[in-house]
C-alpha cells in the first residue's frame, strides 16, 4: 500500500530535524528548502539519501536539483 | 619591556580538557593536583599494549546540538566549545569582520572520521558517505567552522606542526596582529586522536607510557620510573587582541602575549635532538622576540610529555638559557598530552598562572630524575612572586618543531 501524503511529510520532518535541528512542525509543504528553510546542498544529499532509506525511493542527483520545496519532495515520493 | 611595534594581549580563554568542559573546572582540577587519565573500557583496548587515555571530561555531544555535532569531526567539537567559552569571556568583541582573523591547527586532523567513513565506504559504498566526511577530515576544518562562526574574514589559517601545532597558531596570531593584518585572532589547538589505531601507533614508536595497573600514576614528567607519554584530548583556545583595541573597548586583559620563538631540529623526524640545540635556539628567540631576560621568566609550562629522553633534554635547554629561578610544571601529568591541543591549553594554564599568581604542580614526580636541576614545582600549586613577571610555555613536536610562547602581566 501506497504511503500517504501525510505519512511523506511527517517522515521528511523528521529526517529534516534529525539532520538540520529544524523542527519537523516547520517543513510544511510549500517551504523552499534553501530560502526558508536555509538548507544547504550538502545537507539536502543527506536529506536524500535518508528519504531514500526511508521510503525506497532513489532521488537521483539530476532529479535532486528541481526539487525546491518540500511539497516537490513529498510529489517526488509518491509518484 | 616597551618596543616601538604593536603590543599584543590576551583578553579570553577557552578550554574543554580530560578535567574539565571549560576553563574553571579545569584549572581548579589542576590546583587540586586531580589527574584525568582513566583505564579504557572499550573492547579493542584488549588488543592494545596501552590500556588507558585521558578522555575530555565533558562529552562534547553533550554540549553541542544533535545536528551540529554530527557534521564535525571530534577535533572540530572540541574546538568550537572552546572558542565560543574564549570568546565569550572575553566579552564577545565588536570588531569588524576584515580585522579579525583565525588561527587554530590540529596535529592529526579528523582522523577518527577518515577511519569510520572508510568503514562505511566498505561497508556500505560511496552512496552513504557523509557529505560532510571531507570537511570533518581536513585539518583546517575547526579553523574554518570558527571563522564562519565569528565572520573573521582577516584570514583564516590552521597550523600543522604534530605537538606544537596549538602553541605555533598562538604564535602565527601574534604575529598576524603585529603585522597590521588583524586586530583580534581567536587561536589554539585541538586534538581528538584516541582511537585504537593512533595508540598502537604510537606505541608501535615505543613512546607510549604502559602502565596499565597504574594509569594515574603514568604520567610522571622527569620521574625516574617515567615510562612513555599519556594520549589526552581536547582544545584549548585564546583570544589575542591589540593593546590599543583591547583598551579602546574596555576589555579584562588577561596579559601580553609577549613573543614567540621557533625553531627546527632538522635532526630526526621523531626523536628529540640530544644535545637540545634547537630547544635553546627557541628560548633564545623568544626571549629576544619578547625583549626579556632569562631573570623576567618566573614560571615555564614544560613540554614535558613523560618520555625517558624528552624531560630531560627540555629541562636543561631551560636550565641553560633561562635560569633554574623559574618555577616549572608539567601539566600534562595530569591532562595527558594532548598533542596539536597541548600548546592550547598549556597557554591558557600559562596565562592563568600569571594572572591567578600560582602555579599547579607535576604530580607524579615521586623521584626526580637527578640529571633535572630546574625547580620542579611538585606536592602543592606554589605562589608567583608580585610584580612585573613573564612566564613561558613550550610545545615540541614530532618533525623537529619547537615553540616557545611568552606571556607577560600587565
Amino acid at each position: 500500500m501506497a504511503v500517504t501524503e501525510q505519512e511523506i511529510l511527517a517522515g521528511l520532518g523528521k529526517i529534516i530535524n534529525e539532520i538540520t535541528g529544524i523542527p519537523a512542525a516547520e517543513v510544511t509543504p510549500e517551504k523552499n528548502f534553501v530560502d526558508d528553510l536555509d538548507i544547504d546542498s550538502l545537507s539536502m544529499v543527506e536529506i536524500a539519501v535518508a528519504a531514500q532509506d526511508e521510503f525506497g525511493v532513489e532521488i537521483p542527483d539530476d532529479q535532486l536539483k528541481h526539487l525546491k520545496t518540500v511539497k516537490d519532495v513529498v510529489n517526488f515520493i509518491q509518484n | 619591556m616597551s618596543r616601538d611595534r604593536v603590543r599584543v594581549v590576551v583578553t579570553g580563554l577557552g578550554v574543554t580538557t580530560p578535567l574539565g568542559g571549560d576553563v574553571a573546572s579545569t584549572w581548579s582540577a589542576l590546583l587540586a593536583g586531580q589527574s584525568g587519565v582513566h583505564t579504557l573500557t572499550e573492547d579493542w583496548a584488549d588488543l592494545l599494549p596501552v590500556k588507558f587515555a585521558a578522555k575530555a571530561a565533558v562529552e562534547p555531544t553533550e554540549v553541542l546540538p544533535r545536528p551540529e555535532s554530527r557534521r564535525l569531526d571530534r577535533a572540530e567539537q572540541f574546538a568550537l566549545i572552546a572558542a565560543r567559552e574564549a570568546w565569550q569571556d572575553a566579552g564577545t568583541p565588536k570588531v569588524a569582520p576584515d580585522r579579525l582573523g583565525v588561527v587554530v591547527g590540529s596535529g592529526i586532523g579528523g582522523i577518527t572520521t577518515i577511519l569510520a567513513a572508510y568503514d562505511v565506504f566498505k561497508e556500505k559504498g560511496w552512496q552513504r558517505l557523509s557529505p560532510y566526511t571531507v570537511p570533518m577530515l581536513m585539518p583546517n576544518g575547526s579553523a574554518g567552522w570558527i571563522g564562519i562562526e565569528l565572520g573573521a574574514t582577516a584570514g583564516v589559517h590552521a597550523t600543522v606542526s604534530a605537538c606544537a601545532t596549538g602553541a605555533e597558531s598562538i604564535g602565527y596570531a601574534m604575529e598576524m596582529i603585529r603585522s597590521g593584518r588583524a586586530d583580534v585572532v581567536v587561536a589554539g589547538g585541538t586534538e581528538a586522536a584516541i582511537h585504537p589505531l593512533n595508540l598502537g601507533s604510537f606505541a608501535a614508536m615505543r613512546a607510549m607510557s604502559t602502565r596499565n595497573d597504574e594509569p594515574q600514576l603514568a604520567s610522571r614528567p622527569w620521574d625516574v620510573d617515567r615510562d612513555g607519554f599519556v594520549l589526552g584530548e581536547g582544545a584549548g583556545i585564546i583570544v589575542l587582541e591589540s593593546e590599543e583595541h583591547a583598551l579602546a573597548r574596555g576589555a579584562r586583559i588577561y596579559a601580553e602575549a609577549a613573543g614567540v620563538g621557533y625553531s627546527g631540529d632538522a635532526h630526526h623526524i621523531a626523536q628529540p635532538e640530544p644535545t637540545g640545540a634547537g630547544l635553546r635556539s627557541a628560548a633564545r628567540r623568544v626571549l629576544a622576540d619578547a625583549g626579556l631576560t632569562g631573570e623576567d621568566i618566573r614560571h615555564v609550562n614544560a613540554h614535558a610529555t613523560s618520555t625517558p629522553a624528552g624531560d630531560v633534554v627540555e629541562a636543561v635547554a631551560i636550565q641553560e638559557i633561562i635560569g633554574d629561578h623559574p618555577l616549572v610544571t608539567a601539566t600534562k601529568s595530569m591532562t595527558g598530552h594532548l598533542l596539536g591541543g597541548a600548546g592550547g591549553i598549556e597557554s591558557v594554564f600559562t596565562i592563568k598562572a600569571l594572572y591567578d599568581r600560582v602555579v599547579p604542580a607535576t604530580i607524579n614526580v615521586d623521584n626526580l630524575d637527578p640529571a633535572v636541576e630546574v625547580d620542579i614545582v611538585r606536592g602543592e600549586p606554589r605562589k608567583l612572586p608580585d610584580g612585573q613577571i613573564a612566564a613561558i610555555n613550550n610545545s615540541f613536536g614530532f618533525g623537529g618543531h619547537n615553540v616557545s610562547v611568552a606571556f607577560a602581566s600587565i
